[in-house]
């Protein structure tokens, strides 16, 4: 190496170094803007009202109040609100994989007449707004006397929503034909193979649709809003809201239960990690 | 004569394995639409029987209802911000995430950590945040003596609001963005680099090419996402002040779910599926020279 080359190399090492201590610099930054709002939010579920409302603001509660929390969720009945959007988001987890799953391997893996029109029709639903369909499904559940029933909210994810067959489509794609071809051979029914063979191979989709559909069924707010109206069947979100209304200058309470909403999330943020990142990603790069 | 047994069998089990999504096409989606195009020709109002009404609907939505312009004018000018807003910066953060540093995993988590957050518990977060008197942003204008504006309370601020809330979830984007980036095959910045390229350069002819498809996406993605804001207005603001974040989506609400005008909120559903469509077609028209598919 020329000893210009080697003074190139070297200056440019420089430079490197310089701007990654500006990048650092700026992510630091930048990451505190982000991260301030959650913080903020944490720090108020803690405090007494009175440093609240206090300025300039005080990060660091004192007193600590934890028992904000428990009085937060006594003054209205949390707990039940937890436990019907846990039965809510089960149920819609289980529909959705399952039924997804099944048609994503059929669309998949099987030959049959219709299938490529099947895929076109499940890919052109994908545009349409949720709204187009929810008048006249609300017209018809409540004619059949599902308002106050938590079927509206669970039984149309027994249907395979279009994404995520899209998901599993794609996925069973790429695993080997012979799988299937061995299984045939030894005697086993095309869905039995689906069950045993394919299902088992494909923890990674079945995460990514699994905590999908229980951040949507979680967040859900305008459908349990048009078909809860009886507060024994409400969800966290209905309960959220209506606490905000009644107690609104209660700001320590009020974050403390959006806080403790947030917690099964961050709960599974922590222990699938991988598969929040690769949900978020799978809905946007596979277009 | 075994193997057409087995494909008729194959034939059968596959439409019987593809019947969950099929039936709640048929019902769901197929017959809900069609229930909501014939509705729309009535004058139902779930409680009475209904009675033909002919265009009537229509009529009214394009010509006599003054909120449905001022709604769509709302929500064109909220995604007008947002989308690109959010689209540029996931994209500036991307290229800053994909630097090789160390400890970059963490700032990447850091960066997208918002948007894995319940959205409605976020609400209430923003709520607070956007508070004229004792709100994170005034309490920090304070510092440098500035009076902060009544945000949520402002005809002027509420919807600009709306777009700063909307960038906290901008790490969504980003790692979509990152994906793409680091799907780029190597030898391309290589052949780049041989050729004395720039990093502008560069960015213009490889990187941006490159991520077309995933830049396309997202944002046809964010557009039909932005049209259809709903919580947001409906708890903070209530399409409020003097109707200033009264978006489409909550004028669909209140004549449907309040006032049960269920025929005429079916028409304005027609209206915004059409006008997603149109822009989705515009953007599409206007996208497809630009986007490079490999």
């Amino acid at each position: 190496m020329s000893a210009y080359a080697h003074r190139k190399t070297s200056s440019v090492r420089r430079s490197q170094k310089i701007m990654n201590s500006f990048l650092y610099v700026l992510l630091t930054a930048g990451g505190l803007v982000i991260l301030v709002p959650f913080i903020w939010m944490l720090s108020t579920s803690l405090k007494i009202p009175s440093q609240v409302f206090a300025w300039p603001i005080e990060w660091i509660p004192k007193p600590v109040k934890f028992s904000n929390y428990v009085e937060a969720l006594s003054m209205r009945p949390f707990i039940l609100y937890y436990g019907n959007t846990f039965f809510i988001t089960g149920l819609a987890v289980l529909g959705q994989v399952f039924s997804s799953s099944i048609v994503g391997y059929s669309l998949a893996r099987l030959r049959w007449r219709g299938n490529n029109l099947v895929f076109a029709l499940i890919m052109s639903t994908l545009m349409l707004p949720e709204i187009v369909r929810m008048i006249p499904t609300f017209v018809i559940f409540s004619k059949i006397g599902w308002v106050d029933t938590f079927l509206p909210l669970i039984l149309p994810h027994f249907f395979a929503g279009a994404f995520n067959v899209f998901l599993f489509r794609q996925f069973f794609h790429s695993l080997p034909k012979d799988l299937d071809e061995a299984a045939t051979v030894d005697g086993a029914s095309l869905f039995g193979i689906y069950w045993r063979i394919i299902l088992p191979l494909s923890k990674p989709v079945i995460g990514i649709v699994a905590i999908n559909t229980f951040r949507y069924s979680w967040n859900d707010f305008l459908h349990p809003l048009i078909y809860l109206n009886d507060t024994k069947l409400w969800t966290i979100t209905l309960g959220l809201r209506a606490f905000q209304q009644e107690f609104n200058i209660d700001w320590n309470l009020l974050m403390a239960a959006s806080a403790t909403s947030m917690l099964p999330i961050l709960i599974l943020f922590v222990i699938a990690q991988k598969y929040f990142i690769q949900g978020i990603v799978f809905t946007g790069v596979k277009g | 004569m075994k193997r057409s047994r087995r494909a008729r069998r194959e034939e059968l089990t596959g439409w019987l394995m593809a019947s969950p999504w099929i039936i709640g096409f048929l019902f769901l989606t197929l017959g809900a639409m069609t229930f909501s195009l014939g509705m729309s020709f009535t004058d139902y109002d779930f409680f009475n029987k209904p009675s033909f009404v002919g265009l009537q609907h229509y009529k009214q939505m394009l010509f006599e209802d003054e909120l449905v312009w001022h709604s769509i004018g709302i929500t064109t000018l909220y995604a007008l911000f947002s989308v690109p807003l959010t689209l540029v910066l996931g994209l500036l953060l991307a290229m800053i995430l994909n630097q090789k540093l160390k400890g970059i995993a963490l700032f990447r988590t850091v960066y997208y950590f918002p948007s894995v957050l319940p959205e409605i518990a976020t609400i209430f977060l923003w709520i607070l945040v956007f508070d004229p008197s004792f709100g994170l942003f005034n309490s920090v204008l304070k510092w440098f003596s500035i009076t902060g504006p009544n945000w949520l309370g402002s005809m002027e601020w509420a919807l600009p609001s709306f777009v700063i809330m909307s960038l906290w979830g901008v790490g969504g984007g980003m790692l979509i963005y990152l994906a793409g980036l680091q799907g780029i095959p190597t030898e391309l910045y290589e052949a780049a680099t041989v050729d004395g390229s720039n990093r502008f350069t560069t960015f213009m002819r490889i990187t941006l090419p490159m991520l077309s498809p995933v830049i396309f996406f997202n944002l046809v993605m964010g557009i039909i996402g932005a049209l259809q804001v709903f919580n947001q207005a409906y708890i903070m603001t209530n399409g409020g002040p003097a109707r200033s974040t009264y978006f489409f989506m909550l004028h669909i609400f209140y004549t449907s779910f309040q006032e049960y005008r269920m025929a005429y909120a079916s028409a304005l559903s027609w209206l915004l599926f059409l006008y997603i469509g149109l822009l989705t077609f515009i953007v599409f028209r206007f996208g497809e020279k630009k986007v490079f598919y490999s």
